[in-house]
């Protein structure tokens, strides 16, 4: 047994509707070990961002299993952070009040909660902007704040669910760089959902390539750059890089 | 920007600005002073009938008399009933609204009474109102409530529907409860629905109001009004109306002072 910490088995989804049934996801296996990246692509509307909201606990499977640490899990897991595509800050409270919105919510606003919270925002530069507001901040600042307030539960794997797709291009890879650096500081597993191919390649360990709906595992790429300190930005330069573009390219060919 | 070295072409744009509205607020008062004048000296040289319109002079005296005719206590009157029923019909409003938002199932079977009950002239229920409850305060009450109620929960149920999905989501990753998407999220979401709401209340519950005392007949400002036209008294009635339109605008200008206190709160 390897040390997987997230188990995905016979995961399907069928939807229900008025006029029919639609079938999302056939038969989903995936492990994810500990620590590693993975990002799944695939044609829009093929269910990779139904198959983050399983795994979160938001939606219901028809069947199929969900292991985290060797344990299956049912509905929303404390140990799993979800990131949205917005960052769903609420420009009414300050940014303290954002990044502890989860452990209020869970009820575990403690002493020990709440500086392990202030570590991360002085670690991460947020720490003298902790009395604004949303408002006040960059695009890229808030993100880190939507970061700050899933890592605040100690999550042991975070599922980003296209987390930068409202960023404009410049921000976007500087966020992507920063929370890449984040994550992996942190030894948090990611599962990041994303449409954008040169972005599955620069964060990911391996990249999982769905089919159009009803989506099926097509096929898992492993990504290796022959370099040191790889971060999203330099493997962009190195020549496999647009190998694998083209390789992930034509496997999500739109007539496939 | 720093205040210190303001450049040319900004101190001339916001001279332009203050110059404008300088303007346009002369021009106002000058519409009104216009309107009374013309009001006065036609109903002095008798080409309108001042028996019928009333004059401004006449308003006056009727105002200055203020002890003898009880202005001061109908004013009160009406005023506390517009409080009452403005207070009662929002914060039962409100409450309707959770209840709808808790449940999909209700809001459903509800959803065709409340368009129909949004519809109907909630004046016709006057008589019933009266024989309900009597014709009273409770009737004039109740009429205020009645005209602020539906609106007050298809405003804000709609504003709670509306409530982004994507910050409700959010908060469900972290496995909150119902009660707390509902304080922590949806009612601070939805502070300037509940603003609109107050607003529009403050003017449809002085409508309820009037429409109760016309009905009612016993006192207030709506009374005033009644009895006025009926003794053929248009210096009342006309008094009436100024210290209504008075009294509304007190009403509304504590809305926007109160909006303007939670925004610069929340700043």
């Amino acid at each position: 047994m390897s040390e997987n910490i997230l188990s995905l088995k016979n995961i399907t989804k069928i939807y229900q509707a008025k006029n029919g049934e639609t079938k999302a996801l056939d038969n989903i296996n995936l492990d994810v070990k500990k620590g590693e990246f993975v990002s799944i692509i695939g044609p829009s509307g093929c269910g990779k961002s139904t198959l983050l909201s399983i795994i979160a606990g938001l939606e219901e499977r028809n069947t199929g299993e969900v292991y985290l640490d060797g344990e299956e899990i049912e509905g929303i897991s404390s140990e799993i952070g979800y990131m949205l595509q917005k960052d769903g800050l609420l420009e009414w409270r300050t940014i303290y009040k954002n990044v502890i919105l989860g452990l209020e919510i869970r009820g575990i606003k403690t002493k020990e909660n709440e500086e392990y919270v202030n570590n991360l925002l002085k670690k991460y530069h947020l720490y003298e902007f902790k009395d604004k507001y949303p408002t006040q901040l960059s695009g890229g600042m808030r993100q880190r704040a939507a970061l700050i307030r899933t890592l605040a539960i100690k999550p042991k794997i975070l599922l980003l669910d296209e987390a930068f797709s409202a960023l404009d291009y410049q921000t976007r890879i500087m966020v992507t760089k920063d929370v890449y650096s984040i994550l992996r500081q942190e030894g948090i597993t990611a599962l990041i959902v994303t449409h954008d191919i040169s972005e599955s390649i620069s964060l990911s360990d391996r990249v999982v390539v769905l089919s159009r709906r009803p989506a099926k595992i097509k096929n898992i790429h492993e990504i290796k750059f022959d370099m040191e300190n790889r971060t999203p930005i330099n493997c962009r330069e190195r020549p496999e890089f647009s190998k694998y573009f083209d390789l992930l390219w034509k496997e999500l060919d739109i007539n496939g | 920007m720093d205040n210190k070295n303001i450049s040319e072409d900004r101190k001339k744009y916001l001279r332009k600005i203050r110059i404008n509205k300088i303007t346009v607020l002369i021009t106002q008062i000058f519409v009104l002073i216009a309107f009374i004048i013309l009001w006065e000296v036609l109903a002095e040289a008798k080409v309108i009938n001042s028996f019928i319109t009333s004059s401004p002079s006449r308003i006056l005296d009727t105002f200055m008399n203020i002890k003898s005719n009880n202005l001061m206590m109908h004013l009160w009157v009406t005023a506390y009933e517009t409080i009452i029923g403005f207070l009662a019909g929002t914060i039962l409003g409100i409450i309707i609204a959770i209840i709808i938002w808790w449940s999909e199932f209700l809001s459903k079977v509800l959803e065709p009474f409340l368009v129909v009950l949004n519809s109907l002239p909630k004046t016709a229920l006057g008589p019933i109102i009266i024989i309900w409850v009597g014709a009273g305060t409770p009737a004039i009450i109740v009429m205020a409530i009645a005209i602020s109620l539906i609106v007050t929960v298809l405003d804000i149920s709609n504003g709670f529907v509306n409530t982004d999905k994507e910050k409700i989501k959010m908060a469900k990753s972290f496995n909150a409860t119902k009660w707390q998407l509902l304080t922590k999220i949806v009612i601070p979401s939805n502070i300037s629905t509940f603003i609109n709401t107050l607003k529009v209340n403050i003017g449809l519950s002085l409508v309820g109001v009037i429409t109760g005392e016309f009905l009612v007949s016993k006192a207030g400002l709506g009374y005033l009004i009644v009895y006025g036209g009926q003794v053929f008294q248009l210096d009342l009635v006309m008094t009436s109306v100024i210290i209504l339109g008075i009294l509304a605008a007190i009403m509304y200008q504590s809305v926007v002072i109160l909006e303007k206190i939670i925004l610069r709160e929340k700043k």
